[in-house]
């Protein structure tokens, strides 16, 4: 490789028919850069229940991804409702989803399990009533 | 199995034509909640589910699933047909209920892998 890349998506809250563009644009710059399939798998799924989680519970946000010869790091920031209790939020099966947003597939508390499952390292920073930061990284091994 | 094979043997109806059905079933799931499709399918798979919004395009993508077969007929949403179409996703319909289509891709041969 030898030549990094960076990058923004903004993102928009409730707007479920543009639901996952960033992260299938993130997806495809990655596979332009030659990476190997299973990175890009990790960093697309782990991309793509982050920017869902902006679209259901936030107002706004974006998604910033940086790429080296030895990681992707991607920052989800938003202007949202925010997660009162962020260890109950990585709980495998809790939700706060609400009825419609359940009725499309949404809501089993599993989006950021499986950030964490796919990621080599997260951190989530939130404040009630301003928003919530999640970053992630997936290591790139040669 | 071959999808294409699955499709004879099950009637089902193919929402995209255009796309090739000569590829390979490793298996089937079967949910709709997309966060746990993503967590458990496996690449292959075949996901079976009543959601049409064109979200299921992006997660059977995602998981690389050799297709989506929606259940009680359900009519996928236009705009999911388009974007299954430009990312090579299969989408398929089904007369029967979840827990009878489930039945008999296990009969043929198909598991949870
Ligand atoms: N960006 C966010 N802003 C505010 N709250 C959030 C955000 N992301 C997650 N949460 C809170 O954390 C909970 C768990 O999130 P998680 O993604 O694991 O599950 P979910 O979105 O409820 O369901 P799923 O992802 O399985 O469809 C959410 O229900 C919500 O209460
Ligand atoms: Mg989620």
């Amino acid at each position: 490789m030898g030549n990094g890349a960076d990058g923004i998506f903004f993102l928009t809250g409730k707007d479920f028919n543009n639901a996952g563009t960033a992260s299938s644009n993130l997806k495809a710059v990655l596979e332009r850069m030659g990476i190997a399939q299973d990175i890009i798998r990790r960093t697309a799924i782990a991309a793509f229940e982050a920017e869902m989680n902006v679209v259901i519970y936030a107002v706004a946000g974006m998604m910033k991804y940086r790429v080296t010869d030895t990681e992707i790091s991607v920052t989800v920031q938003d202007m949202g409702q925010g997660i009162p209790n962020i260890d109950l939020a990585m709980t495998e099966g809790y939700s706060t989803a609400p009825d419609h947003i359940r009725a499309m597939g949404f809501g089993s508390g599993m989006g950021l399990p499986n950030i964490k499952k796919n990621t080599d390292n997260l951190s989530v920073n939130s404040i009630v009533g301003e928003g919530t930061t999640l970053e992630f990284v997936i290591q790139i091994k040669d | 199995m071959e999808l294409q094979e699955l499709i004879n043997s099950l009637s089902l109806e193919v929402k995209t034509p255009e796309l090739d059905l000569h590829r390979e079933v490793t298996g089937g799931y079967a949910s709709d909640l997309l966060s746990d499709v993503i967590g458990n399918a496996h690449k292959g798979n075949i996901w079976v589910t009543l959601q049409v919004h064109l979200n299921i395009v992006a997660v059977a993508s995602l998981k690389e699933l050799a297709g989506i077969i929606l259940v009680n007929s359900r009519n996928p949403d236009a705009d999911t047909l388009k974007k299954a179409n430009a990312e090579k996703i299969p989408v398929l319909t089904s007369t029967l209920p979840t827990f009878e289509l489930v039945g008999k891709l296990y009969a043929l041969g198909l598991r949870c892998r």
